[in-house]
């Protein structure tokens, strides 16, 4: 599945509060390649979703690079020399939030179409054709004219997730997508990302969910207090882990 | 104090000075209070823009502003602006009713660039971040997605701001601008009663800001329909 082609390249990430103070993130590197499905895991306040949130600057890394398709966006300047607009990075970066994060005051569908409109200038008719057709596919094409108050978690989810593929991004962030959900409404969200998945659709995933990560994962990363202490084929993650503070974390959760 | 004869007074008043009241006084109320509230929400806006700046300066000038009105007495800051701006402004010389407008529009101000940031800030910062990782700009985000919910916490406290400064405008009576109160105070001096002209207006004030809380009322159930759908 993996092609190694490197999407987004990690170098030496680091996120500081208070100073020194607080760690969040001390130093990760890695390389994300077009393809992967990565799934993080580790303990809360591991720093894997600050990690998560910094590979498209919602978190300002206190330094370290992130090179995403070429470009070091954590530079104040792009590589022509004029100031760097993370806007356009963005948009190849489709993300997840736990809380879903719908547009209350607009309909799924205006929320679907707001962002392909207003950024990349698509016409609506065609950007409705769009958001219509990936409604369909996550099966709430009925619901296009529905406000996000009126959906389930699991729905609004559905949603949130195609709003993000509504611009064609190249790679898909996820931070805990299903930790806000109703236990009966999880599968129907694992399964859209399962099949984004297997539709080749590069994705990093922030999850509790060790299920999802053993079967859809190529690559597992364990993160506990800001460090990547271990990665691996969810194989080797699972059944057969190295570092202790992962065997004890796996020996709480499975 | 003999009920019989205030009422009997009040009647009399009622009948002799009722347009003293109710055109003369609520004329100079409401339109000192709609000066104040239309023209304090302009510069309201421009203030929580400065508050919420990325210049700190702007902040730092925004937000001394905002304490010092806040911290000191209405009345005071009426008697600062009617004594102080002809002398600066000679323009506003004799301008009393501008003078008193100023000091109004400036005190309110403070007020309303706090519900605006407050109202601002109250909306949900997922909210930001969700259209910030679709790409859209800071500017696209403020007025697609954050200024659109905010409104909605805006508007009901900005009716609130409205009802206070029509009470408020009654502090002008101190300079005699013409006002309610100021009214209430000339028939308290022609007719040397005092009971049944300060009842009067206690009444005609009531009644103006029952109104106008019933009006707001009904808009603030209107605007929270849009939620339920």
């Amino acid at each position: 599945m993996a092609t190694f082609d490197k999407l987004i390249e990690v170098k030496d990430l680091k996120k500081y509060y208070n100073g020194e103070a607080i760690k969040a993130l001390d130093g990760v590197s890695v390389d994300i390649n077009k393809g992967d499905v990565m799934v993080i895991i580790g303990p809360s306040g591991s720093g894997k979703s600050t990690f998560l949130r910094s590979l498209n600057l919602l978190e300002v890394p206190t330094s370290g690079a992130i090179i995403f398709e070429g470009v070091d966006i954590t530079q104040k300047k792009g590589p022509d020399g004029k100031k760097l607009n993370i806007d356009l990075h963005r948009q190849k970066m489709g993300m997840v939030f736990q809380h879903f994060n719908l547009f209350p005051h607009k309909t799924i569908l205006q929320n679907m179409t707001l962002a392909p409109m207003k950024v990349k200038g698509v016409p609506q008719a065609e950007a409705e054709a769009k958001a219509l057709e990936l409604l369909d596919r996550v099966g709430l094409k009925d619901r296009a004219g529905a406000y996000p108050i009126q959906l389930s978690g699991g729905q609004k989810q559905r949603v949130a997730i195609v709003r993000a593929l509504a611009m064609e991004p190249d790679v898909m962030l996820f931070d805990e997508p299903t930790s806000a959900l109703d236990p009966e409404m999880v599968g129907e969200v694992l399964d859209v990302m399962k099949r984004l998945a297997r539709n080749g659709m590069t994705m990093v995933v922030v999850t509790h969910e060790m299920g999802f990560a053993r079967e859809v994962g190529n690559r597992v990363l364990f993160m506990d207090e800001g460090r990547l202490l271990e990665e691996g084929t969810p194989d080797q993650i699972f059944n057969h882990p190295q570092n202790p503070r992962l065997q004890d974390f796996l020996s709480k959760v499975l | 104090m003999n009920f019989a004869t205030i009422g009997e007074n009040i009647v009399k008043l009622t009948v002799k000075y009722w347009d003293k009241f109710l055109l003369v006084g609520m004329g100079y109320t409401l339109s000192l209070a709609a000066i104040t509230v239309v023209v304090g929400a302009v510069l309201g806006s421009l203030l929580a823009l400065l508050r919420m700046s990325k210049f700190p300066p702007f902040r730092w000038i925004a937000a001394v502003y905002t304490e010092i009105i806040r911290g000191t007495p209405m009345l005071l800051q009426l008697y600062l602006f009617y004594f102080a701006l002809p002398q600066l402004i000679p323009f506003l010389n004799r301008k009393q009713y501008l003078c008193v407008a100023i000091a109004l529009v400036c005190n309110s101000a403070a007020y309303v660039s706090e519900i605006i940031r407050s109202g601002i800030q109250a909306v949900d910062i997922g909210q930001t971040e969700a259209a910030r990782s679709l790409g859209l700009s800071a500017g696209q985000t403020m007025t697609e997605i954050i200024l659109p919910q905010a409104i909605k916490n805006i508007l009901p406290a900005l009716g609130n701001e409205f009802i206070m400064i029509v009470k408020d405008t009654s502090l002008a009576s101190t300079f005699f601008i013409g006002d309610l109160m100021t009214q209430c105070l000339l028939i308290k001096g022609t007719t040397y009663l005092t009971m049944e002209p300060l009842i009067m207006v206690a009444v005609v004030y009531f009644v103006l800001t029952f109104i106008l809380t019933k009006l707001l009322g009904a808009f603030e159930r209107r605007l929270r329909r849009g939620d339920i759908r």
